[in-house]
């Protein structure tokens, strides 16, 4: 019986997360334009050009592959893989101990490779633009990940995100100098993996200096209706195991429904903030050339042995 | 089969295995016949190493000795798990690679199969003979004839001026390592090969520490020559491109392990316990060899060339893991340093398998178009499907992508980083998680090398040379058998860990890491860090699977074919508008060139002309000492006069100065 309700919870934590990215997408897109002093778009906007590029006929370029094709899934099918590894709403799933966070970085790499190679199976300039530009970056951006994971793993003594959460909600709001450090590394890394606005701008097409979008650039009704949407869950994700690391207060530990619900909106709120806060960001910083961007990554990457190296100072 | 008798049934069938280098001599006998065959036997043979490395991995020691050519000299053997696990590894590369040759020199001459099916047994059996070495002599004559039998493999394709000076280049930075290591053993047998040769009779004489430091120092020199340690990696990016693709499969998926093997067995298990500063010398030589060699391996535009440096940073991550055990073997924290040992000997493992998948699909590639340049290759996918799916698996398992083997081994490195505060040191506790970080960054580059490897030559449209045919029969099928146990490793991780809990137990006083079960791997405690390849594979596959039928089901219309849009610039839409492979890892070398300085004057050139990176080591390292090397022999040839009196008079002076010496 009880592993029926975790299947549930598990089932409801995915469903939740698929449905709420756009919502995530719309709300950011939202408080950009007030902070631009623009008219927003409404924060439903989101669903409405996932509905209509659902609706529309999908188009391929003449010399792609199946590999083409099939990388819109697979997009999805990882991110879909990757909210359920996470503990966004309650903590202990069943499919949570499938992956720890090296192997959650892992997944998030199989959709960036099937990303970058359906780009370059375009065969055209910008697909291959964008491709090399998102592994460079990506190269770039993935130790000073890995460096503000490590912070956060060594001080629960284990790499699984359960077993971090799990300890962090004991030792309620004990004070780790080491774990700031390691959330503002953090915090680069999502804006570099995310294409946010000092690496990438996500508000444009036709600009030469694009990497994600550049990337996308064929695609076309249902294929690019997944491709984004896989984004917003990705943007989704990396909120959600920022929140993990950082401020799990709140994610359910029971399988309870009535804890679930609350779990999900304290989630909504923390979303809600984080999202002022990346609006904000995007709104101050300009875009970097892409050859500044190196040097952003490796500050993210020197706040995490920041972070690192305090542990072993501080022991906390 | 009596388990006793594997060694010596290992023995016979090694020696059975020269046979087709009398088969090739017989003029009656057809090509065909001749090439299957000579193939086959060595198929054969790599099968019985399979299954008698699995079976001696779980087994105690076998001991052999036939008596040699002197009284005292005996070829002594011993199979033993650690041994037996690369003799699994040599077999499972050879047998893909033999297999491959069958197809590979399907349109070569009778000539050039004479010239491969001479050497080609001989570097098989030479290197079962290495890993079966019980004692020096043994173990010097096999090294010396794998390396002698590979060099003229090197030149089987051709002997125009750069292949000759790949094989010279090899044939020398081989033979300064063979030197270094018939000093060391000199050293460790105290100067009595013959009568204290055997490995076991050196493992009990002990030896000072001065001594121990330079027999390490020697090993270092002479195992480093072969797996391309820092500055003697040179043969390695020339050796590879030039060998037939079966051949560099070999070479690199079983020949440079075979240095990590001897690493192992002698400084190791012979060498008494170290000094504390092997350990970290190991790691960051790995390190700066594992990143140097993954920045040229993205900057290169050759195939092969761009997998030889993968091959060095894939050696040097194996390196970084057994230093770190090593780190770990010194604080006698022994469970940690099996972790480590482990991640290492899977590295090995896997990338015996993913490597040669990539060079026998390289070979493929070069059979069907005819090069290996990737400016001018693209498109492969549409040309040869079934190649580049297996290529495709390669490259994943390469890069490090769940749930396949690559992302095993390394997911088991970082796990061993991970436990580096268990470590008294506070340095040490403080530095090794940056060299995680370090390897971390090592990863990544490669994926973006294999990106480029993948993406450029067959992705896209066809540059210029274009695929005439699919990969012939037998290189598909020995492609598909390395591609589904890339998989296979990957899925069930935990076997594997099991079987090398045994090498573990040997190296390290019985320690061995917690019992796995097959489907995951928990090194430590499922708390501490768990990962279940199988679930996540059936995981990734349902969610994939549920999300096609459902946009299927409701949104599913038929697709059309249009022609790109490209911002609408695709009106003079040529394949040259894609990215050359220079031109893909322009802005890699823009950003790390600042440290390479010879490669900033090339920066900007981004056009489809192929540049070579050239490798500062030449104008660094070698060329001084090819140019000392000059000057010295100059000198000497000042006293050469071709006069008989002076050669006379020079005996003379020997004689006279060798009697006030010895008198």
């Amino acid at each position: 019986m009880t592993s029926l309700i975790i299947w549930r919870d598990q089932c409801f934590q995915i469903l939740f997360a698929v449905a709420a990215a756009p919502l995530l997408a719309g709300w950011l897109k939202t408080v950009r334009a007030l902070l631009q002093n623009r008219r927003p778009a409404g924060i439903l906007q989101p669903y409405r050009d996932l509905f209509r590029l659902f609706h529309k006929e999908a188009m391929i370029p003449e010399q792609s592959s199946w590999l083409f094709r099939f990388t819109p899934y697979v997009m999805f099918g990882a991110k879909v893989m990757a909210v359920a590894i996470v503990p966004i709403i309650a903590n202990g799933l069943p499919l949570a101990s499938a992956a720890d966070v090296i192997a959650l970085v892992g997944l998030l790499a199989v959709a960036r490779i099937f990303q970058v190679l359906a780009a370059m199976d375009t065969g055209t300039d910008f697909g291959n633009y964008g491709a090399h530009r998102e592994m460079l970056i990506s190269a770039l951006a993935e130790p000073a990940l890995l460096a503000a994971l490590f912070t956060a793993s060594l001080l629960a003594r284990s790499t699984s995100l359960v077993q971090i959460v799990h300890l962090s909600q004991i030792q309620l709001f004990s004070l780790h100098p080491s774990m700031v450090f390691a959330a503002i590394a953090f915090g680069f890394v999502l804006l570099v993996e995310n294409a946010r606005i000092p690496v990438d701008n996500p508000a444009t097409h036709l600009e030469l200096t694009m990497i994600h979008e550049a990337m996308v650039l064929e695609y076309s009704g249902r294929h690019l209706a997944l491709l984004e949407w896989a984004a917003q869950l990705k943007l989704f994700l990396y909120m959600t195991i920022g929140f993990a690391l950082f401020l799990p207060w709140g994610i359910a530990a029971n399988p309870l429904l009535t804890s679930l619900v609350i779990a999900a909106g304290l989630v909504l709120v923390k979303l809600f903030f984080a999202v002022v806060v990346l609006a904000l960001v995007e709104t101050l910083l300009a875009k970097r050339r892409l050859f500044r961007v190196p040097e952003f990554a490796i500050t993210g990457f020197l706040f995490g042995v920041i972070g690192l190296l305090s542990h072993f100072m501080l022991g906390s | 089969m009596n388990s006793s008798d594997c060694l010596l049934w290992v023995l016979y069938a090694s020696l059975l295995a020269l046979l087709p280098t009398v088969l090739v001599a017989i003029p009656a006998l057809p090509i065909r016949w001749k090439r299957s065959l000579g193939f086959l036997v060595t198929v054969a043979l790599c099968l019985l190493l399979i299954v008698v490395g699995i079976h001696a991995l779980a087994s105690p020691a076998l001991h052999a000795s036939i008596p040699g050519p002197l009284t005292d000299l005996a070829w002594q053997f011993t199979l033993d798990p650690l041994s037996g696990f690369f003799l699994l590894v040599l077999g499972s590369v050879g047998f893909a690679a033999s297999l491959h040759a069958i197809g590979y020199f399907h349109h070569g001459s009778q000539s050039k199969l004479k010239q491969v099916l001479l050497p080609y047994p001989v570097f098989v059996t030479a290197m079962v003979w290495v890993l079966l070495a019980a004692n020096a002599y043994t173990f010097l004559v096999a090294w010396e004839l794998m390396a002698l039998s590979s060099t003229f493999l090197i030149l089987v394709e051709g002997q125009d001026q750069r292949r000759q000076q790949a094989a010279y280049l090899y044939l020398l930075i081989a033979h300064i390592g063979a030197l270094a290591l018939f000093v060391a053993f000199a050293l460790l047998s105290h100067g009595d090969l013959i009568s204290n040769g055997s490995f076991q009779r050196m493992a009990q004489l002990s030896s000072s520490p001065l001594v121990a430091n330079v027999v390490f120092g020697l090993t270092l020199l002479g195992f480093g020559a072969k797996l391309g340690l820092l500055p003697l990696h040179a043969w390695l990016p020339e050796a590879h491109p030039a060998a037939p693709s079966p051949v560099s499969a070999l070479m690199s998926g079983a020949m440079l392990p075979i240095a990590v093997y001897g690493l192992l067995r002698i400084d190791w298990q012979i060498l008494p316990a170290g000094a504390v500063w092997w350990g970290p010398l190991w790691l960051g030589l790995g390190l700066c060899s594992a990143l140097f060699a993954v920045l040229y391996s993205a900057l290169q535009t050759d195939m092969k060339r761009l997998l030889a440096y993968s091959s060095m940073e894939n050696m040097g991550l194996i390196l970084i893991a057994l230093g770190l055990s090593r780190i770990f073997a010194e604080q006698n924290l022994w469970p940690l340093a099996a972790l480590a040992l482990i991640a290492g000997l899977f590295q090995v493992l896997n990338h015996a398998f993913f490597k040669s998948l990539l060079f026998l699909g390289s070979g493929s590639v070069l059979h069907a178009t005819g090069t290996l340049e990737m400016s001018h290759l693209g498109g492969l996918i549409r040309s040869m499907p079934q190649t580049a799916f297996l290529a495709l698996i390669g490259i994943f398992a390469l890069a490090g992508l769940p749930p396949l083997n690559g992302f095993a081994s390394e997911w088991l490195l970082l796990q061993a980083f991970l436990l580096a505060p268990s470590l008294p040191s506070g340095m040490l506790r403080a530095i090794l998680p940056l060299a995680a970080a370090g390897v971390v960054l090592v990863t990544a580059v490669a994926a973006f090398a294999i990106v480029k490897f993948y993406g450029i030559a067959f992705l896209g449209r066809a540059r210029s040379a274009v695929a005439k045919h699919e990969a012939g029969i037998w290189e598909r099928a020995s492609m598909a058998f390395l591609a589904l146990f890339c998989v296979l490793l990957g899925v069930f991780p935990g076997r594997v860990v099991d079987s090398l809990s045994h090498i573990t137990a040997l190296l390290l006083h019985g320690s061995q890491i917690a019992h796995q079960s097959a489907l995951a791997l928990t090194p430590i405690s499922a708390q501490r860090a768990s990962y279940l390849p199988g679930v996540f594979l059936l995981g990734i596959a349902l969610s994939i699977a549920v999300v096609f039928v459902l946009v299927w089901w409701r949104f599913g219309r038929s697709l059309r074919r249009a022609p790109v849009w490209s911002c609408g610039f695709a009106a003079d839409y040529s394949a040259q508008t894609q990215d050359s492979p220079t031109g893909f890892s322009q802005p890699l070398l823009r950003i790390f060139g600042v440290s390479l300085s010879t490669l900033r004057s090339r920066q900007g050139l981004g056009n489809a002309i192929p540049v070579q990176i050239p490798d500062p080591f030449w104008k660094g390292f070698y060329l001084p000492w090819a140019r000392a090397a000059l000057g010295m022999a100059a000198m000497v040839s000042r006293l050469q006069h071709g006069r008989i009196t002076s050669y006379l008079l020079y005996s003379f002076l020997t004689l006279i100065v060798l009697l006030v010496i010895f008198r």
